[in-house]
């Protein structure tokens, strides 16, 4: 399989990384030497193989709908980038 | 010396009275300060921590490892501590809590005495890498440790520490283990908590440990395991004794050798030590067979599908809003999201979000991504169909010792193709070890041994019969004596 650069950029614009235009060429020719490797499936015999989701099996666990503590708010946005009166800020959205 | 002790004899020294853990923290303190600028295999060290907790610790009641220095992978989140993960992106991130391993290795009494390096977000086999510059092989400083938990095997060698954190995806514990000649094991999915460990691959990822014998990570393992509500696929089943049950005895014991395993690609001189340690199991009573795994080759492509697939939903969270990385003066929330990831990820770390993206996006789910969970069931049956024939399975863990630090850095397939031997336990969830076996041209080889789900118990024990016989797992870099 091999990308072309458009295919690069979908999947960057999919992925949310800006790319420059010489990243997009080197990408293209990587991200296709990694798809000849996993090409590779399309030779094996899966027809009555159910997909394996769990490396045991197991269906996710489930617990009581309980409250519980909340996470402390001025210690996790002490970390954030840009913050103000107990809000995340970001760039206008809505004009 | 105190670095060539065994942990049983650490804590046995330290019941004595023979020293305390302040003496224990400062040796160690000493050694990194003394060998790491050559290793890079910290990336935040925590030494004023270090000091005050094992001063506490002397005047406390000690708990099972109290007073024992450990190294935490810096993918294992550290309350009030860079948890970097060796990116970019976390370079700024101080942990608001503490990881479920971390927790427990802090009420079993262990120290921490820092973050080891990696590879970016645990991508990697050669924890070249990282946001922090590369990791050497204590072995040989141009040679790469193995990835991704480099820095924590490569510590553990040099003896900077007598255990450390590793996570292992598709062989990030036992193929870093090989390279620097530690003993290392990843135990079966779900066995150690993922809470607070940074996720890569959710339906691989699993937390382990680096120490210098199976005995050493007995210890740090019956610690470190265990149900944790927090983490969704945590196990909940009664963790053994792993130290207290090591008798080293291995008769009787059938260990499969897969024929895959052994075929083309294997170094020569890594297939002598191999024979050489076959042979050693055979001395001690074991029988060995040959067995096939038929869809072994289906590992690599199975993998290549699921791990990114799994990573790039996973590094969706990081989006430069909450925490991490946020580019200056974005234009608007596409270009805050755009910018910021792209300066705060990696090139491999890039490639694989992109591949997952890919796998994942529509037209091309069936032909990828749900085959490679179908390819994925094949591998894991091979498995099951193993272990009803063998109780452990013997195989190498690389093709060949450390390459050179650069070797391989342009070319991302052929790093790939150098996880074929550790991929397929990962995919299907059983334990695996490394275990130092020898050398090829001065270069430690690890001997891999796989047991059936949740047979850790057995695994360490079969390890520690070979080590019991060898000395293999003692011997030290030269340098760092």
């Amino acid at each position: 399989m091999s990308l072309t650069p458009d295919d690069v950029r979908k999947v960057a614009h999919l992925a949310r990384l800006g790319l420059d235009e010489t990243q997009v060429a080197e990408y293209a020719t990587e991200l296709s030497s990694i798809l000849d490797v996993v090409d590779h499936l399309a030779t094996a015999q899966t027809d009555d193989v159910a997909p394996m989701s769990h490396p045991l099996d197991l269906s996710a666990r489930l617990r009581p709908d309980v409250a519980q503590a909340t996470v402390d708010r001025e210690a996790f946005q002490a970390i954030a980038p840009d913050t103000a009166d107990g809000v995340y800020r970001v760039p206008k959205v809505i004009e | 010396m105190i670095h060539e002790r065994s942990i049983a004899e650490l804590i046995a020294a330290r019941a004595t009275g023979e020293f305390s853990a302040a003496e224990l923290t400062a040796h160690y303190l000493d050694r990194i300060a003394r060998f790491d600028d050559g290793l890079n295999s910290l990336i935040t060290r925590t030494d004023e921590a270090a000091r005050d907790r094992a001063a506490a610790l002397d005047d406390g009641v000690g708990a099972a490892l109290s007073g024992i220095p450990v190294l935490q992978k810096d993918i294992f989140c550290t309350r009030g501590v860079r948890t970097s993960c060796a990116s970019r992106m976390l370079d700024n991130f101080i942990a608001p809590y503490d990881a479920g391993v971390v927790e427990r290795l802090d009420e079993a009494g262990m120290v921490m005495l820092g973050k080891t390096n990696m590879d970016e977000f645990a991508m990697g086999s050669s924890s070249e890498n990282s946001f922090y510059g590369p990791v050497r092989n204590p072995w040989n400083a141009a040679h790469v440790p193995g990835g991704s938990s480099g820095g924590s095997a490569a510590a553990v060698a040099a003896g900077l520490a007598p255990a450390a954190t590793g996570t292992d995806t598709g062989g990030s514990i036992r193929q870093p283990a090989a390279l620097c000649g530690v003993t290392g094991i990843k135990p079966t999915y779900g066995r150690v908590s993922r809470y607070g460990m940074i996720a890569f691959a959710s339906s691989l990822d699993q937390g382990g440990c680096f120490a210098r014998s199976a005995e050493d990570c007995a210890h740090v393992l019956g610690a470190m395991a265990g149900f944790d509500e927090r983490d969704s696929t945590s196990v909940e089943r009664e963790v053994p004794d792993y130290a207290g049950q090591l008798d080293g005895d291995v008769s009787g014991l059938t260990i499969g050798l897969p024929t895959q395993y052994f075929a083309d690609g294997l170094e020569a001189e890594s297939r002598d030590v191999l024979d050489a340690a076959i042979a050693t199991y055979e001395k001690l009573g074991a029988r060995v067979v040959e067995i096939d795994m038929p869809h072994t080759d289906l590992a690599v492509s199975t993998y290549y599908v699921i791990a990114p697939a799994e990573a790039s939903s996973n590094l969706a969270r990081f989006d430069g809003v909450r925490y991490g990385h946020r580019c200056a003066d974005p234009v608007d929330l596409e270009d805050l999201y755009t910018r910021s990831r792209a300066e705060g990820f990696g090139a491999e770390v890039q490639r694989r979000i992109m591949i997952g993206a890919y796998v994942l996006s529509a037209g091309y789910y069936d032909a990828y991504y749900l085959k490679a969970q179908k390819t994925r069931r094949l591998i894991a049956d091979d498995f099951h169909k193993a272990f009803a024939e063998v109780d452990l399975i013997a195989a190498p863990v690389t093709q060949a010792p450390a390459f050179a630090i650069g070797e391989k850095a342009d070319d991302p397939v052929a790093m790939y193709l150098n996880d074929v031997y550790t991929l397929p336990a990962s995919l299907a969830g059983v334990p695996g070890m490394s275990v130092p076996a020898g050398f090829s041209n001065g270069l430690p080889v690890g001997l891999q041994l796989i047991a059936p789900w949740f047979a850790e118990g057995r695994l360490l024990n079969a390890a520690h019969a070979y080590q019991q016989v060898t000395d293999w797992h003692t011997r030290r870099p030269p340098g760092f004596e």
